[in-house]
């Protein structure tokens, strides 16, 4: 008798051998049967599970340097960290950085995306349109937009016009891309369908086209929010007076590492905040859809 | 109450590039008369129900239609369920209605329906798939029910169920129906009219007497269903 190796969770299967004769036994295992109930009935373990890693990095961060001085002068420890931001937010500077920082992606992204979002749906859906347009967009989306940081400097000053477009610019893009290629793939049948049921132009986007779009177009914009971060830092890190690129700015130059460290880990807290909101909208969205009904955990 | 429309299909023809598919064909059907279209696979009458359903442009010819009703409303089920995956089973019924959820709960509930509005068409089967677009095509009340092989993908124990269920929706509001199927025992069961199609034209026009309910085992409808094979098999070999 050996055990068979079988991915379905509260379930076992074997394979008994008795002379000559094999069976295949397929059972219910009552004992991992609470695995086999997917979303809210998954045990606390299972909950815990993806903050296994980080807790154990940062504690193991956290014992290296205080016990062993490897990363003396290099990395300071954690609680060094927590300490930078307490003495920051205690002249309230980190809460301004924060705040100016959310606000330019916010601003940014919102432009960005709106943007990409119409331009896809208008060039998804017209080919005059797509014929007039889709050349000259997908000529300038292979622009690095990063590479327009100079010339954004001469145009706009050193104001919030230029970071805020360069979130925008990096933003659009993904939107762009995803939407019309979304919208071009709605199956041809609904559209069919909406048509003989009397559907008009504008019914037919909002009832069949867009929903049937909306998967690849949160994968866009999942993707931009990430680019909309990515972007942030680097303008923020050009003749600024106030952001978390600007807090690093003026970190490197007074030699504050812990800042430096605080500003990547708040990068990173922000990245992570900003996948949450799209989890969560993916799975208040595509709740129809069998991939992202159930056990998506965020 | 409404009977369906008498519709006139008029000398129609239909080419894809230099491939003729349909050859002047010409078929009055009365108001109310239940009507098969069979024939060999590629023989054309798919694309002769999306005509009438203003689906498919014509080459040729006219396709009209007369009725009492103000505004004659045709109405297409087919093969595939093409429910709207994002819509709920009530909101897939009332697609295109404005204040029709009373409307679509009776309708759902006369399919069998009842209790499950609110869930997605994912968690349907196939059977039940068919059965919610079934009540989206009949809420519209149309004159004209044009259905092409809604039943072809169903297992044989859905597809009676769903020809019972059809038989007994329609006994209670008749209208003017066009089945396509490649079931003659289906079509049998089912229409006033058999129509056999071959080589872009009707090559046979059968009228079926026997009273309703009908029986599978039915000796005359069995002597018809071997005529009608008979037919069938002749066009395929012409074909």
């Amino acid at each position: 008798m050996s055990e068979l190796s079988l991915d379905l969770p509260g379930t076992t299967k074997r394979l008994d051998v008795a002379g000559s004769t094999h069976r295949i036994v397929v059972a219910a295992d009552p004992q991992n049967a609470a695995q086999a109930q997917p979303g809210e009935a998954r045990s606390y373990g299972w909950r815990l599970l993806p903050w296994l890693l980080p807790v154990s990095i940062v504690l193991a961060w956290h014992v290296l340097s205080t016990t062993t001085n490897i990363f003396a002068g290099v990395l300071p420890g954690p609680l060094e960290v927590v300490d930078a931001a307490s003495q920051l937010a205690e002249r309230g500077e980190l809460q301004r950085d924060i705040y100016v920082s959310i606000r330019r992606v916010a601003i940014g992204f919102s432009l960005g995306a709106a943007t990409g979002l119409v331009l896809g749906v208008i060039v998804g859906l017209s080919s005059l349109v797509r014929g007039l347009l889709d050349r000259t967009l997908q000529m300038v989306r292979t622009i690095p937009h990063l590479a327009l940081v100079p010339l954004m400097i001469l145009w706009f000053g050193i104001g919030e016009e230029p970071r805020i477009l360069l979130v925008a610019m990096g933003t659009l893009f993904p939107v762009y891309i995803n939407t019309m290629g979304g919208i071009r793939n709605v199956d041809p049948k609904l559209i069919e369908l909406g048509r003989s049921y009397g559907l008009n132009s504008l019914e037919l986007v909002r009832s069949i086209i867009l929903p049937g779009a909306l998967q690849p177009i949160l994968v866009g914009i999942r993707y931009a929010l990430g680019v909309a971060w990515l972007t942030l830092v680097i303008a923020e890190t050009i003749a600024s007076r106030e952001g978390i690129g600007y807090m690093v700015q003026n970190a490197r130059e007074l030699l504050r590492i812990d800042v430096i460290v605080l500003a990547i880990i708040l990068y990173a807290i922000a990245g992570w905040f900003a996948d949450l909101a799209t989890r969560l909208v993916e799975r208040r969205l595509l709740r129809w859809h069998p991939n992202y009904a159930k056990g998506t955990e965020p | 109450m409404k009977i369906g429309a008498t519709l006139f299909i008029r000398s129609v023809g239909k080419s894809f590039g230099t491939r003729q598919v349909l050859r002047d064909i010409d078929i009055d059907i009365p108001a109310g008369q239940f009507v098969s279209l069979i024939g060999p696979s590629g023989v054309g009458k798919s694309t002769l129900l999306r005509i009438i359903a203003g689906l498919e442009p014509l080459s040729a010819g006219a396709v009209e239609l007369e009725s009492v009703n103000p505004r004659p409303d045709i109405r297409m089920m087919f093969q595939e369920d093409r429910l709207l995956p994002w819509r709920s089973v009530l909101r897939n019924v009332t697609l295109g209605l404005r204040n029709g959820d009373e409307q679509a709960r009776l309708m759902l509930s006369s399919v069998g329906l009842e209790g499950r509005e609110d869930e997605f068409p994912i968690v349907l089967s196939g059977g039940q798939r068919q059965r919610v677009a079934l009540a989206r095509a009949l809420i519209h009340e149309p004159d004209v029910l044009l259905l092409d092989e809604p039943f072809g993908a169903l297992d044989a124990i859905t597809r009676a169920a769903m020809q019972m269920l059809l038989e007994s929706l329609l006994a209670r509001r008749p209208r003017t129906v066009v089945l396509v199927t490649h079931d003659v025992e289906e079509a049998l069961l089912l229409s006033d009219r058999v129509l056999l199609m071959r080589d872009g034209q009707i090559a046979r026009d059968l009228t079926i007497e026997q009273d309703r309910p009908r029986h599978r085992g039915d000796p005359a409808l069995a002597a018809l269903k071997e005529e009608l094979l008979d037919g069938l098999l002749a066009a395929e070999t012409a074909h």
